[in-house]
């Protein structure tokens, strides 16, 4: 065909034309290896990791919360070498065989470190003795299965028979949809150990951290006595982008941050990362049973 | 029928609604009460007081809606917040005057739009959960249609969860499941599978006590030997003390994912 037969004459590239252009600064950089550097989210600037990482991993430049793990969390509100883990060795088990969930399982495991998206013990803060359960994002980004729920039921039923506070930082993506039914059965016991400590007279305190979503913010997340959330964490029933799915909109700029659920009335306070510890210290110190002391 | 032929018949326009149910089992002796006493009536859910054979009862359920303008009206079974505080309304006004509580469950989900996440839909659900987790008298949750994840649980933390034969009840929508995890939705049967959400998976977890054959819309005998089912339960469960009454509750939930 005479259209097949025009390409012919189009000269061939060399190997150098062939090659990809190279842009002129490029090879006059200096040699930055990329971990040293992290873009932030809130400035979009670049900023040095190990100086966000010293920060409690907030951007030294405009005060982004970056995701902290649960050890980092713990280290940040636990006084030093306080913190006793609770039931480290409850492993969750793929009971509906749902696939893939086995081997999901085993890298969130190598991934995060950790054992489960939660993790529970007593500590002290600032000398008072509390629970706390911190959830982990690197796990399933913190989603909730049944030893997710089984570890925070036992931590409430812990924290009412000694009657001690207890305090839950919260990072998830909701119900681990890989257990079926039985996460969603999580919601109800959690919330039930929740109401017997409620009931039992006792405090409990939540911070929320970005993001909190889907079944934790349906039950234990917003039961707290008192609500914390860190600065502009995402707080949602149904994520962003399911709604805009749903309602075919763009949704408002600060829509479900932890600011405007503060405006809304549903959480009590936005505490910067840098205020947390002080201000749990304050809130557990005036929770304190009459005749209590804090131990020097 | 497989398990997304299951979830088909649930999410059929042929099947009963929860006012159906009401109508049938409890004629004339059913009195609808309204509103949430905070912002608004959600016509997605119906509650009231009705007579079971002799017992006063307080009964909830979430509605569909039976034609297309009933439909637009209860936005489709997915009720928004004050939906769910009306039902928790309804079930702590069924506390005070000691009469038992019966659900029924038919909802895809909680709605997902603007006005439901500002007026707190997580919020809602958790302390519908919560309460009804110790609420001192007896309640009866029946799935007659779809049981969509934690819009469903707020009307299903009971002493006896029952199912309708096709009906399903899941922690995510198949289409959802299939597209999170296999960015893919025409893999939508094969999610509706390995969720494990019809009833007679859900009775073989353990996750509810009864599977009651699905009722021919006239079969007035199938609607009465339903009512004396539930009178029987309630009965049992109406001789327990209140300690005893909830702490079996709280040990129905407690034992799942507890091995």
């Amino acid at each position: 065909m005479f259209n097949g037969d025009i390409f012919t004459f189009l000269k061939p590239k060399n190997e150098l034309e062939s090659q990809p252009a190279k842009k002129g600064s490029e090879e006059n950089r200096p040699y930055i290896p990329d971990a040293m550097w992290v873009k932030c989210p809130g400035c979009k600037d670049m900023i040095l990791a190990a100086d966000m990482e010293e920060n409690n991993r907030v951007c030294v430049k405009c005060g982004h919360h970056f995701r902290l793990s649960a050890n980092k969390r713990i280290e940040l509100l636990a006084d030093i070498g306080t913190f006793e883990e609770m039931d480290a060795d409850l492993q969750s088990k793929n009971v509906i065989d749902f696939p893939e969930y086995t081997r999901k399982l085993k890298s969130a495991q190598i991934q995060s470190g950790e054992s489960e998206s939660v993790k529970t013990g007593v500590c002290k803060i600032g000398g008072i003795k509390t629970v706390i359960c911190v959830m982990d994002p690197t796990f399933m980004m913190g989603s909730m299965g049944s030893v997710t729920g089984e570890k925070i039921t036992r931590a409430f039923e812990y924290a009412t028979r000694n009657a001690l506070p207890i305090i839950a930082c919260t990072v998830s993506g909701g119900a681990r949809m890989q257990e079926g039914i039985l996460s969603l059965m999580q919601m109800a016991k959690t919330s039930g150990a929740v109401k017997k400590h409620s009931d039992a007279g006792l405090l409990y305190i939540t911070v929320l951290t970005d993001p909190t979503t889907g079944g934790v913010t349906a039950s234990f997340a917003m039961e707290g006595d008192i609500i914390i959330s860190e600065p502009n964490a995402l707080i949602a029933f149904a994520g962003p982008r399911v709604i805009e799915q749903t309602i075919r909109q763009k949704l408002p700029k600060n829509f479900q941050t932890a600011e405007f659920l503060l405006e809304k009335g549903f959480i009590d306070m936005v505490v910067q990362r840098s205020d947390l510890k002080e201000t749990l210290y304050k809130l557990l110190k005036l929770h304190m049973f009459e005749g209590e002391v804090l131990p020097v | 029928m497989n398990a997304f032929d299951k979830v088909t018949a649930a999410r059929s326009v042929d099947k009963l609604t929860s006012m159906d149910f009401i109508e049938r089992m409890f004629k004339d002796s059913f009195i609808e009460l309204h509103g949430d006493r905070r912002f608004a009536d959600d016509k997605a859910v119906i509650g009231g007081v009705a007579m079971l054979h002799d017992t006063p009862v307080t009964v909830i359920g979430l509605e569909k809606g039976r034609n297309l303008k009933e439909r637009m009206e209860r936005n489709f079974g997915m009720a928004h917040p004050e939906g769910y505080r009306k039902a928790l309304r309804l079930m702590k006004q069924a506390e005070k005057f000691k009469r038992p509580i019966i659900c029924f469950v038919d909802t895809s989900g909680a709605y997902c739009g603007i006005g439901a996440e500002e007026r707190g839909q997580g919020q809602a659900i958790a302390e519908n959960i919560m309460e009804m987790m110790a609420l001192k008298t007896p309640i009866i949750s029946i799935f007659i249609g779809e049981g969509g994840s934690g819009g469903a649980l707020a009307l299903a933390v009971a002493d006896e969860v029952w199912m309708l034969e096709n009906s399903v009840y899941s922690v995510i929508s198949p289409e959802g499941c299939a597209s999170i995890l296999w960015k893919d939705s025409s893999r939508t049967a094969e999610a509706a599978e390995v969720l494990k959400l019809t009833a007679q998976d859900l009775f073989k977890l353990g996750v509810i006590e009864r599977i009651i054959r699905e009722p021919k819309k006239d079969e007035y005998k199938a609607f009465e030997s339903l009512k004396v089912l539930i009178g029987r339960t309630l009965e049992k469960n109406s001789r327990l003390s209140e300690n005893e009454l909830v702490e079996t509750r709280y040990n129905r939930f407690r034992k799942f994912g507890n091995s």
